[in-house]
């Protein structure tokens, strides 16, 4: 930690570090709403405002790229999908009556799990680190790309690896089976087919 | 405190821009496709051809009575128009129409992701209006309007991905300052994938199934009346403005032009701009329209390996010339 860094404390915020805690209040409060409430195209709309909400503090550490990025796939995609879904079945408006889950003690617990792994990860990770954001852009579009194909190479490329193997698997899945090779030589289709 | 005022006056500018450009886009839609049909359209309203039909147009929807449907989910109801429209007034704000900095709302660092991640939020509003208006055409738009993301967001994505590539910067302006002449040629393929996956996008002709007035009344608005039904049609008309001055961004060379100096450039891009607009208006006249199943099979088998193809070649030319 540089002796500049020392000076920081948390008693006297600047304003980008009170806006930050706000806006990780408000995303945090619309990720509860996405979980309890019991009209389910609300919740997807609630998750919309909570991943907003994570894109605005990515901005507000600098880190431009990863913002839109968090938007294109995460608002634009994945929620529209999500959306698309809950179409398809007529979700209806107003309160759904069995829009819950008898497990619901298991998963707090699980999220709870998760959250402290994650939080436990993260603040061993950084410690006290403070992000100077008076300076060049830490997380502009060339740093981001420079570390991410200099020194995170490996990983990257694993995780590519994963994504296909995902896709692959959702072609397998989704392919109907001719009506004779269903009823015959199903096992040996299926064996090949998890081999690919 | 100059600064304040500086940015004050460039959102303004953006503004004023937002309201305009979209009209006279519309207007000019009224009067081409008039001619193109052999009709003169809109001749009183203003005196001189009409002008000033789509004024007296948004006077009517503003003393129109709001309507909300009895069933309808009524916050999401009326919150819809302006998701769908507020993307396109924040993407305005990041495409520049001149050279260096003067000329362009706010210069964004990841700018190309910047335009298409807010462009992509604009679906929300319809799905939100075609789910909340508890009718069944309306859903049926929203579905419509769902699938048809999943045909075009990939190609538009690649198109502009490649345009990154051969500039390697990620900058709207900085793209533009990369442009040479022989990048029309170079990144043509690209440029007509994403022209059309953006038509996909705003749900026109040849691809406004959506909205397929002859099949589902008006899809997802079809429970709008007054100045919300109003904010649709203006979301449509700016989403052309945009569309348009994206393509002339990234494919065109913008401010770059045969003639005038850098002072002219702002009327080079108004002027691609405006060619890519009739250009819209031109195919809305001439096309029938697709089925939603057809899109699909444009877009996975003829603009996806388009696009691919176009990042390959950029990639290939790129390491040749760098040598």
């Amino acid at each position: 930690m540089s002796p500049a860094a020392q000076s920081h404390g948390f008693l006297s915020p600047s304003g980008a570090e009170v806006a930050f805690v706000l806006v990780g209040l408000v995303t945090f409060g619309a990720a509860i709403v996405t979980v309890t409430t019991r009209q389910i195209v609300h919740a997807a709309l609630w998750l919309v405002v909570a991943l907003g909400g994570i894109a605005v503090e990515y901005l507000l550490l600098t880190a431009e790229f990863i913002a839109w990025v968090q938007v294109l796939i995460y608002v634009g995609s994945v929620v529209v999908l999500l959306l698309f879904g809950l179409l398809l079945t007529k979700a209806p408006i107003g309160r759904s009556p069995d829009a819950d889950s008898g497990n619901r003690w298991a998963a707090l617990l699980v999220a709870a799990a998760s959250a402290a792994v994650l939080v436990w990860v993260v603040v061993d990770a950084f410690r006290a680190t403070w992000i100077d954001l008076d300076g060049p852009a830490a997380g502009s579009a060339a740093v981001t790309g420079a570390s991410l194909f200099r020194h995170w190479v490996l990983p990257f490329e694993a995780l590519s690896v994963l994504l296909l193997a995902a896709l692959v698997g959702a072609i397998a899945l989704s392919r109907r089976q001719p009506p004779a090779a269903a009823a015959g030589s199903r096992a040996p289709d299926a064996a090949q087919e998890g081999g690919r | 405190m100059n600064d304040v005022l500086d940015v004050v006056l460039r959102l303004l500018v953006v503004l004023v821009v937002f309201l305009a450009l979209p009209l006279i886009v519309g207007q000019t839609e009224h009067k081409v496709m008039a001619h193109m049909q052999g009709r003169v359209g809109p001749m009183y309203a203003g005196g001189f051809h009409g002008w000033a039909q789509l004024v007296a147009d948004g006077v009517k929807f503003a003393q129109k009575e709001d309507i909300v449907p009895a069933d309808a989910d009524r916050r999401v109801f009326q919150l819809a128009p302006a998701v769908a429209l507020l993307p396109y007034l924040l993407v305005l704000i990041a495409i520049p129409i001149g050279p260096g900095e003067g000329a362009v709302g706010e210069v964004v660092d990841a700018g190309v992701f910047f335009v298409l991640a807010v462009m992509g939020v604009g679906v929300l509003g319809s799905l939100m209006a075609g789910w909340a208006s508890a009718n069944k055409f309306s859903l049926l738009g929203g579905l419509r309007t769902a699938a048809q993301l999943l045909a075009y967001e990939l190609p538009m994505l690649l198109a502009a991905a490649s345009v990154a590539m051969a500039a390697g910067t990620l900058s709207l302006p900085g793209i533009l300052d990369a442009f040479a002449w022989w990048w029309v040629p170079w990144q043509i393929v690209g440029a007509l994938v994403f022209f059309v996956s953006g038509l996909a996008e705003l749900q026109r002709p040849p691809f406004d199934m959506p909205v397929a007035d002859s099949e589902i009344i008006f899809g997802a608005y079809t429970e709008y009346t007054g100045l919300r039904f109003a904010l649709f049609l203006l979301a449509e008309y700016a989403g052309i403005v945009v569309l348009c001055g994206l393509t002339t961004v990234l494919f065109l060379g913008g401010w770059h032009g045969p003639w005038g100096g850098a002072g002219l450039g702002w009327v080079w891009t108004l002027l691609k701009t405006a060619v890519l607009a009739f250009l819209v208006i031109w195919l809305r006249v001439s096309y029938p329209r697709l089925r939603e199943d057809q899109l699909q099979k444009l877009s996975w088998t003829l603009l996806v390996p388009l696009a691919l193809a176009q990042i390959a070649l950029t990639g290939v030319v790129k390491v040749v010339i760098q040598q």
